[in-house]
């Protein structure tokens, strides 16, 4: 490979962090490790394939070969990028990252962790949520022995081969801000696609959960979800990333979600990798009229890690509501770009992200509202609320409201504080001490966005793993 | 109420107080015995709620001279939740509002960390609800509030009547409200004073900072002292509240330049 990577200091971000050179060559070497090749078996539906998977199986090659062959005109970004300016890279590029542990083609891969020996079962059981359907991948190769369907409704089809019709199927990787570079990278090196598709006014019981494992041994993975709500149904979905082992990964995710008419999605979005794990996650999510679409987006792992936003309306009377938290604690970094488009009148965003960072910890929020001269009678709010706990910390906040249409209503905020001197006071005069008092106001702070969540049991895992993570510097 | 020889439940002796520098409480003497209900009535920046912070423990302020003894302990070396613990307790003139915090857990850790302290047995939610309920009827409270966030959204009279909840929980020895009155419509007074009047005995003690004769029509003080500039000028019972409503603070001004003269 000739290519050598070196450590850069992440405080001097002024100065370009590598050459355009040694980004791009990175880059490469990312799509070497995973991309199918021409000669290699690329694509293997999930469950069963049917007569119409062969179809989709030359549509997939086809993408896939595109997205490499653009991949290598292209460079990892460098805080020289706009969208990059206060997330600097070099902890990726500093990754020495190694081929799949789970070698050989896809089928091979999926034979592999069948034999269960590879992932026991035992090992993923921390992660599992009562009451829910389990999907699980292993470093984006589905592990169907890990997998649990449990009682999903007859009405919703999960990754069977024959609901991924062509037409269907053409709109992977054809949402928004699809050409992005790390989305790019995705598409040229996917393995399985977790697809899920809610039949016309299908309405699921229990949330699905899609449980993507890292191995975390210098390993990469692309997990790529396609989920697609026909009109009228009503699904929840937990995403979940997480590390089984200690050592250093990079999992570059990409999610598109379509929402039909009159849907209602539910979203949420665990990021709780191991330290040392480089996360680049985008949701890209496009909304039909009457649609509304809830995304709960939680970061706690990684040393750095990054959440794209796309939500774009393509009808009226739809509603998008975004919330979000992350915790940077150590020297993590903690990154969430939104987007939201407004298309069309007589539509609604509601959007709360909340961070903490303590210790060296980082967190950048960057809000994009557009509101172009169609969408009148527009409603939409924003506030970005951060809790610094540390003077080392840093938080970089950053509302981005476009609005061209002039009969609209739209709010934002952002605030960055310390706990409140006087919050704490009024709880001690209670005979709470002090510690326990800051514990009280941190955990308050979080659990505002946590108890969105539709899982008792993940809001109590993370609002302890928030607790873990903040009590250090009290 | 006055009874003869009862026990002292703190005593005030030159205390002086800054904040950031500047002196705000200059020499304040005051003992405060059980049974009794006090109160300290001044203009706005006479240093009034500067000594029912100080006594509770707000860590703005700094204590530059001056001694206070409670229950024959030195209140001053203790943290604000011990001093809770041991029974000051503070109803505050603007209650804060704890977004995400249900004032129900709210109410049970602090009626736990009193329990604890007292080497009694702590209470589970379950148990825990029976003693609130039966306290929600001193301040006539609707439970729906113990379900929401710690005064989030609470209207002027709600939170000034959870502080009073709060102080029926713990059952402090010394209760101190800092214009617990201000803002209340004559309604919530009413119910606020009478949640007050139902929760002093003989073996507590109340001190009551107002700045308007009004409170005391409710919650009949034992006695009134003036504050003025950081200092106690002026002590008497029930009349002085009344002189004062008359003549208005301008009053003492002129007390005070007739002494200077």
């Amino acid at each position: 490979m000739g290519f050598t990577t070196e450590r850069i200091s992440n405080s001097d971000r002024a100065i370009d962090p590598s050459p355009v050179e040694k980004r791009a060559a990175y880059l490469a070497k990312l799509l070497a490790l995973t991309h199918p090749g021409r000669d290699a078996s690329p694509f293997v539906a999930l469950f069963q394939v049917d007569s119409t998977a062969n179809l989709v199986f030359q549509g997939i090659e086809t993408l896939q070969n595109q997205a490499a062959a653009r991949i290598l005109e292209l460079a990892i970004p460098s805080p020289r990028d706009e969208n990059w300016r206060f997330t600097d890279l070099s902890k990726l590029l500093a990754l020495d990252l190694a081929a799949a542990a789970v070698a050989g083609q896809l089928d091979e891969r999926h034979q592999q962790l069948d034999e269960g020996s590879f992932v026991p079962a035992e090992a993923i059981a921390p992660y599992c949520l009562p009451g829910t359907s389990r999907l699980v991948f292993v470093d984006g190769v589905y592990a169907a022995h890990l997998s649990d369907l449990g009682s999903v409704a007859d009405t919703i089809t999960l990754g069977q081969g024959s609901s991924l019709t062509m037409t269907a199927l053409e709109s992977l990787a054809k949402l928004p801000d699809a050409d992005e570079v790390f989305t790019t990278l995705n598409t040229a090196s996917f393995q399985d696609v977790a697809v899920i598709r809610a039949q016309p006014n299908a309405v699921l019981a229990q949330p699905i959960h899609l449980l993507f494992v890292s191995i975390a041994d210098r390993t990469l993975a692309h997990p790529r979800c396609w989920i697609r709500a026909e009109t009228g149904s009503n699904i929840t979905l937990i995403e979940d990333y997480v590390s089984l082992g200690e050592g250093s990964s990079f999992t570059n995710a990409v999610t598109e979600v379509v929402l039909g008419e009159n849907t209602v999605v539910n979203h949420s979005r665990i990021q709780r990798e191991n330290a040392q794990a480089v996360h680049i996650g985008k949701t890209a999510v496009i909304q039909a009229r009457d649609s509304r679409y809830c995304n709960i987006a939680v970061q706690l792992g990684g040393g750095l890690s990054r959440h794209n936003l796309e939500v774009h309306h393509q009808g009226t009377q739809v509603q998008s509501n975004v919330y979000g938290l992350a915790i940077a604690a150590a020297d993590q970094l903690m990154d969430t770009h939104s987007n939201i488009q407004y298309n069309e009148p007589h539509c609604q965003s509601n959007q709360l992200y909340k961070a903490i960072a303590t210790d060296r910890g980082r967190s950048v929020f960057n809000g994009r509202i557009n509101v172009p001269q169609k969408a009148q009678q527009t409603n939409a709010t924003q506030l970005n609320r951060n809790l610094l706990l540390s003077h080392r910390a840093r938080i970089d906040t950053k509302p981005q409201l476009e609005i061209v249409a002039d009969n609209v209503k739209c709010t934002h905020g952002a605030t960055v504080s310390q706990l409140e001197d006087n919050q704490v006071f009024y709880l001690q005069s209670r005979g709470i001490d002090r510690v326990s008092a800051q514990k009280l106001l941190i955990e308050a702070f979080a659990l505002e966005i946590l108890h969105k969540l539709p899982s008792e049991h993940l809001r109590q895992t993370l609002a302890t793993s928030v607790m873990r993570l903040t009590e250090e510097v009290l | 109420m006055i009874i003869e020889d009862s026990d002292v439940i703190v005593s005030i002796k030159g205390l002086s107080a800054e904040i950031d520098g500047t002196p705000i409480l200059k020499g304040v003497d005051l003992e405060i015995k059980a049974g009794e209900v006090h109160a300290i009535m001044g203009r706005n920046g006479s240093g009034k709620s500067t000594l029912s912070k100080v006594l509770a423990g707000h860590p703005a302020y700094t204590v530059t001279s001056g001694e206070v003894v409670f229950h024959g302990e030195d209140l001053l070396e203790l943290e604000p939740e011990v001093r809770s613990r041991k029974g000051v307790f503070l109803a505050f003139q603007y209650p804060l509002e704890i977004p995400g915090v249900s004032n129900l857990d709210f109410l049970r850790a602090a009626y736990n960390s009193r329990r604890k302290a007292q080497g009694l047995e702590e209470l589970d939610a379950f148990e825990f609800d029976e003693v609130v309920e039966e306290k929600l009827d001193v301040v006539k409270m609707d439970p729906a509030f113990l379900t929401r966030s710690v005064n989030e959204g609470f209207s002027g009279g709600e939170k000034k009547r959870n502080e009073i909840l709060q102080m029926a929980l713990l059952e402090p020895s010394l209760a101190i409200l800092d214009e617990t009155d201000s803002g209340l419509d004559i309604d919530a007074l009413r119910i606020v004073a009478e949640g007050v009047n139902q929760l002093t005995n003989a073996t507590n003690a109340t001190l009551m900072i107002t700045h308007y004769q009004r409170l005391l029509d409710y919650i009949q003080p034992d006695f009134i002292h003036v504050m003025h500039d950081g200092q106690i000028i002026r002590t008497g019972g029930k009349e002085l509240a009344l002189e004062l409503e008359a003549k208005g603070y301008d009053w003492i001004d002129e007390q005070l330049a007739v002494g200077a003269a």
